[in-house]
């Protein structure tokens, strides 16, 4: 019984994470967008961990907020406790992550794509996507409903024939009690499009009043709040505390007597899971000598008793959860409210994407999120950013945005997925990028509100302001470089207090601030001409002069990198018929299909030698 | 903006003349570096020789030829130096291990070439024929690494590259998961770390070298005044007879040259003239290059007769060696001594006593050859660093790991300690043809239980 229900621009399914931003970002370009999502009480839910950021994926939030992308304010607005993670590490590595309010999130959401003009927000399940010639062209809902469209995002998380796994009990499921996407995974085969299962798992929620927290240790925000968005004047205040918690040697040998009930030991699972977010059984059994796994109490908000144990996510049988969960000290009485499961999921082959997340096989057709292997909100944000701004920009007949490996996570994000693919869910790691020094959290606004703005997302007075932001810091800069300080008894005693060498005669401001133990503000007293700015400013300032040896080695890493990134490879090349590249290369080159020799120099399999037979093939056919 | 790259343009075998070609923006500079001659290789003329040695840490290597051509008008279309020198493996390398000292860079297979195409100076056909050849050198290179595989050099640096993945996985773990128990990564821990894998690394690198005197043999001086014996050693210890041997003081008027297999290994003697003052102008250049040799030398053997007593020649020729790789070889022991044994055992670290006529006493002398070329330490099966590449792999990781170490030791925070920690493991993770970042995250999951 289908009808025809009408045209959009670009259908987004699927309303998480990736789906959010997607949409939003395609509207506020201007495109006509409806998002679906199997259940609007789902909008931008959290069914794993009511975090957001963390190592390397804070980077990504930085980032989604610099091009002008939602997640970031959102999280803000939202927060219930805030740390920046890896202080003393080193400014590359710092790492800002929120605890959220997990219902606050989801409506806020709500209502921002609710209001956003230009879209459409629909409950309804895609069961198909109809292509034509080789592009999208309709969407039909489980209903019947049909749309005409120019473009799809697929963001369907871990919907897409979702099953859930606890012990011997499996059933089809999306997550947090949801149905799943059963049909669409049949229409994207039918597409031709190379689908893989992959899978993931979550802990139990418990109620706060069954656990004695007098037992546990606590860990408090940050007495400094630094907000994601570099929008967001008011950093806000701390409302929670999380628990640091143990696993015994009783939890263990109770688990390990179990093990054959686990659906993943018991081989009833099919799909990978992600080696960075282990089943506690799994911790258990690849860490046998551990004496203790430690993990973290986290409330699920303001208005609820429902925490969530982050690091304790199993798949074992109810009962042996309860068992287990029961050993652990502070939780003598604990009450589980839902029980932990692992869930499996069907997602694309992301070596079937381009690098700006379209599908090679059909024209028109987007994926983001879990749907292209990732895991985690911050990465299904990061791509559904980009997809959204690239399913416009390609109606809108504008050059598409492709984001490189130096300038941002976000670039290196989507190079490694869809230029060396992944066989377990992808997360995010500031070890994923050879330039972290360069790539930081605090300098996402640098690296990438010029793109945002560009492109559209990203307002003329925020713009104004970034730009004012940036020519302080180069002002300030070259007065630190400029400004000598003389030796005195009071700085020589402070350098000596700090642990380095005093000074015999004047020396540069400069130079004594790349000194590790020095820092800006210790500077203060002996800089008369100092005029008080803003944090963000001499946080730059301090950074760029103090890092610059390394920030200067990794630049030039860089120039040589970006040199290769700039020589396109046509789209219809057949590399069988290229003489001189060996036969694996050919292969490889000719499944991925790079854009530029940088990326095809990254394939596994394709060597320096068939670069160099690929770079005078492109010459010879100028 | 182009590297300045540099490598070895004919075939690695004994020839008359080898020739190491640096190409790119800096090299000319570059092969000044290794140049000592009248003019200056930056102030010469377009397309102009000049005649000179090539140099290595201020030693001469040989003489030289160098040709200048600026760009465009070169074989790849930039500025390019070719420097010609005497043929053979061993001193081509060497001058191709300067260049690289100097800051050239090795090029890779085909990259001449591939230059020259962009350049504009190679047309299609001669492109086309180039890249087949390209291929080829990526499957021999492809067999060669396989045949490693299975030798002592790829051992080493499997272990090698394991300990800085480790280092950087260690980095990486207590970065990237703080809040999970990883332990925390103290500056002392990580100090011994690099130091010591900086040491196994300067091993590899002296092993190099080490290789090479398997490969390429010992440079050894003969030296002496005339008819101490000298030939009749040079050809006890090769087995035949190659040098003039008469009993008339100078009859070596030039130096022999000559590689024996002893002790296991090769020596490449240079039977030098008898070193004296002379009146015969010809006998006078063979005494000026015997003196040369003696100079460049890795090892010599001062040979003096035991049947006589030590002249005003041979005490210049103790005083010479004094602090030198040397052995003095008292010959002619199966006559009566009368050479002063308590002041040259005084004077010279290393003494053997023998008949090189009779043969008697070669086994003494092969001992202490095998000591002083270090050899007697060298295990055959360990490793070697294998070519030009390998080595600038080697040195690449060295230099990362030394640039870590000093931003520990000056207080830097880790993730300016990761830079350099990066570089070493990119650069032996080439060396095997690994992806440095997947190797550091598949180790850090297999040794830290981490994630939530």
């Amino acid at each position: 019984m289908e009808y025809y229900a009408g045209a959009y621009d670009i259908a987004v399914i699927g309303a998480g994470h990736a789906g959010i931003e997607a949409s939003l970002s395609a509207a506020r370009l201007g495109c006509s967008v409806a998002v679906f999502t199997i259940n609007l009480d789902a909008v931008g839910n959290m069914p794993c961990n009511p975090s957001i950021g963390g190592t390397g994926k804070g980077h990504l939030v930085r980032e989604i907020d610099a091009l002008g992308g939602e997640m970031g304010k959102a999280a803000d607005k939202t927060f219930i406790q805030s740390r920046m993670l890896n202080l003393g590490k080193g400014p590359a590595v710092h790492s800002l992550r929120i605890q959220s309010d997990r219902r606050a999130y989801h409506q806020l959401m709500k209502h921002t794509l609710e209001s956003q003009s230009g879209l459409d927000l629909r409950q309804g399940e895609i069961v198909e996507i109809r292509a034509k010639d080789g592009r999208v062209s309709q969407v039909v809902t489980r209903l019947g409903a049909v749309f005409d469209v120019k473009a799809i995002v697929i963001a369907t998380g871990t919907y897409l024939s979702g099953r859930i796994h606890i012990g011997e009990v499996n059933y089809e499921g999306g997550p947090d009690g949801m149905f799943a996407a059963k049909s669409l995974s049949e229409s994207l085969r039918a597409l031709g499009l190379d689908l893989m299962r992959f899978k993931t798992g979550t802990p139990s929620r418990v109620n706060k009043n069954s656990i004695d927290f007098s037992q546990l240790e606590g860990q408090p925000g940050d007495g400094r709040i630094i907000p994601f968005s570099f929008e967001t004047e008011d950093p806000g205040v701390n409302r929670a505390v999380c628990h640091i918690a143990y696993t015994n040697a009783e939890t263990h040998r109770i688990i390990k007597e179990n093990l054959h009930r686990s659906p993943l030991y018991g081989g009833r699972i099919e799909g990978i899971g992600p080696r960075y977010c282990p089943s506690i059984e799994d911790k258990v059994v690849r860490f046998a000598d551990k004496e203790r796994h430690q993990f973290f109490i986290e409330p699920m908000g303001i208005d609820t008793d429902e925490m969530y144990l982050q690091g304790l996510s199993s798949s074992l049988p109810e009962e042996v959860q309860l068992k287990f969960l029961h050993t652990i000290k502070g939780f003598e009485n604990l009450k589980v409210m839902r029980t932990a499961y692992a869930i499996e999921y069907d997602c694309i082959n992301p070596l079937e994407l381009e690098p700006t997340l379209e599908t090679k096989k059909i024209a028109g057709l987007y994926g983001a999120g879990q749907f292209n292997g990732s895991s985690g909100y911050e990465e299904a944000a990061a791509q559904g950013l980009v997809a959204g701004i690239n399913a416009a920009l390609k109606i809108k007949g504008q050059q598409p945005m492709i984001l490189d490996r130096a300038g941002s996570y976000i670039g290196t994000l989507i190079d490694d997925l869809v230029t060396k693919g992944t066989k377990e869910p992808y997360r995010m790691m500031t070890s994923r990028s050879e330039y972290r020094l360069v790539l930081r959290q605090d300098n996402a606004d640098e690296r990438l509100t010029p793109t945002g703005y560009k492109i559209g997302l990203i307002t003329g007075k925020r713009y104004e302001r970034f730009l004012e932001k940036e020519r302080l810091i180069k002002e300030e800069k070259s007065r630190v470089e400029r400004t000598s300080i003389a030796p005195s008894q009071v700085l020589c005693d402070l350098l000596v207090l700090k642990g380095t060498a005093p000074i015999k005669t004047g020396v540069k401001m400069s130079e004594l601030l790349k000194r590790p133990q020095i820092s800006y503000e210790d500077l203060a007293p002996f800089d008369g001409q100092r005029i008080p700015l803003p944090y963000a400013v001499t946080e730059q300032v301090e950074i760029s002069i103090k890092y610059e040896g390394y920030i200067k080695r990794e630049k030039a890493q860089i120039n040589e990198m970006r040199r290769l990134e700039t020589r396109a490879l046509p789209k219809d090349i057949d590399y069988k018929d290229i003489r001189g590249l060996r036969i694996e290369a050919r292969e490889k080159l000719n499944k991925i299909r790079p854009i530029n020799i940088g990326q095809a120099s990254r394939i596994s399999g394709v060597n320096p030698a068939d670069i160099a037979v690929l770079i005078i093939y492109l010459e010879q056919n100028k | 903006m182009s590297e300045t790259i540099a490598a070895i343009s004919t075939a690695l075998l004994p020839a008359g003349l080898g020739v190491i070609r640096i190409s790119g923006d800096s090299a000319v500079q570059t092969a000044q570096k290794i140049w000592r001659g009248r003019k200056k290789l930056t102030e010469l003329a377009p397309n102009t020789a000049a005649v000179g040695e090539a140099v290595f840490l201020d030693t001469p290597i040989d003489e030289c030829v160098a040709l200048v051509f600026c760009a465009p008008h070169s074989y790849t279309g930039e500025d390019v130096v070719e420097i010609s020198c005497h043929g053979g493996v061993y001193l081509v390398c060497r001058v191709l291990e300067a260049a690289i000292s100097a800051g050239a860079r090795i090029a890779q297979p085909g990259e001449f070439t591939k230059r020259a195409f962009l350049n504009g100076k190679l047309d299609l056909t001669r492109a086309e024929a180039v890249m087949d050849l390209i291929g080829a050198q990526g499957e021999a290179a492809a067999r060669a690494a396989l045949s490693q595989h299975e030798g002592a050099l790829f051992k080493t640096i499997e272990k090698l590259k394991q300990q800085l993945v480790e280092i950087s996985a260690d980095i990486t773990a207590w970065v990237d998961f703080p809040d999970e128990g990883v332990p925390s990564l103290e500056p002392e821990t990580l100090k011994s770390n690099l130091e010591e894998v900086l040491s196994a690394l300067d091993n590899l690198s002296k092993n190099f070298s080490r290789g090479r005197i398997i490969k390429e043999g010992v440079e050894t001086a003969i030296v002496g005044r005339p008819n101490v014996g000298k030939s009749t050693l040079m050809n006890a210890l090769a087995g035949y007879e190659k040098s003039i041997v008469t009993d008339v003081p100078g009859t070596t008027r030039d130096v022999v040259e000559d590689s024996v297999n002893f002790a296991g290994f090769v020596l490449r003697l240079w039977d030098t003239a008898g070193l004296r003052e002379t009146k015969d102008a010809v006998e006078s250049i063979g005494v000026a290059r015997a003196r040369e040799k003696l100079d460049a030398a890795q090892l010599v053997l001062a040979v003096f007769d035991g049947s006589r007593e030590l002249n005003e020649d041979d005490n210049k020729i103790i005083e010479n060696i004094k602090n030198r790789n040397a052995i003095a070889v008292i010959n002619k022991c199966d006559l009566p001594l009368k050479i002063d044994r308590e002041y040259i055992e005084r004077k010279t670290k290393h003494v053997v006593y023998l008949s090189a006529d009779k043969g008697e006493g070669i086994g003494a002398l092969e001992e202490i050859i095998r000591e002083l070329t270090d050899i007697a330490g060298f295990d055959p099966g360990a490793a070697l660093v294998a070519n030009g590449r390998q080595l600038e792999c080697v040195r690449r990781a060295i230099d990362g790991a030394r640039d870590a170490l000093e931003a520990v030791n000056f207080g830097m925070t880790l993730d300016a300690v990761s830079v350099g920690v990066n570089d070493a493991v990119t650069a032996f993770c080439e060396l095997t043809g690994e992806r440095a970042s997947d190797e550091v995250i598949n180790r850090v999951f297999s040794k830290f239980c981490i994630g939530k």
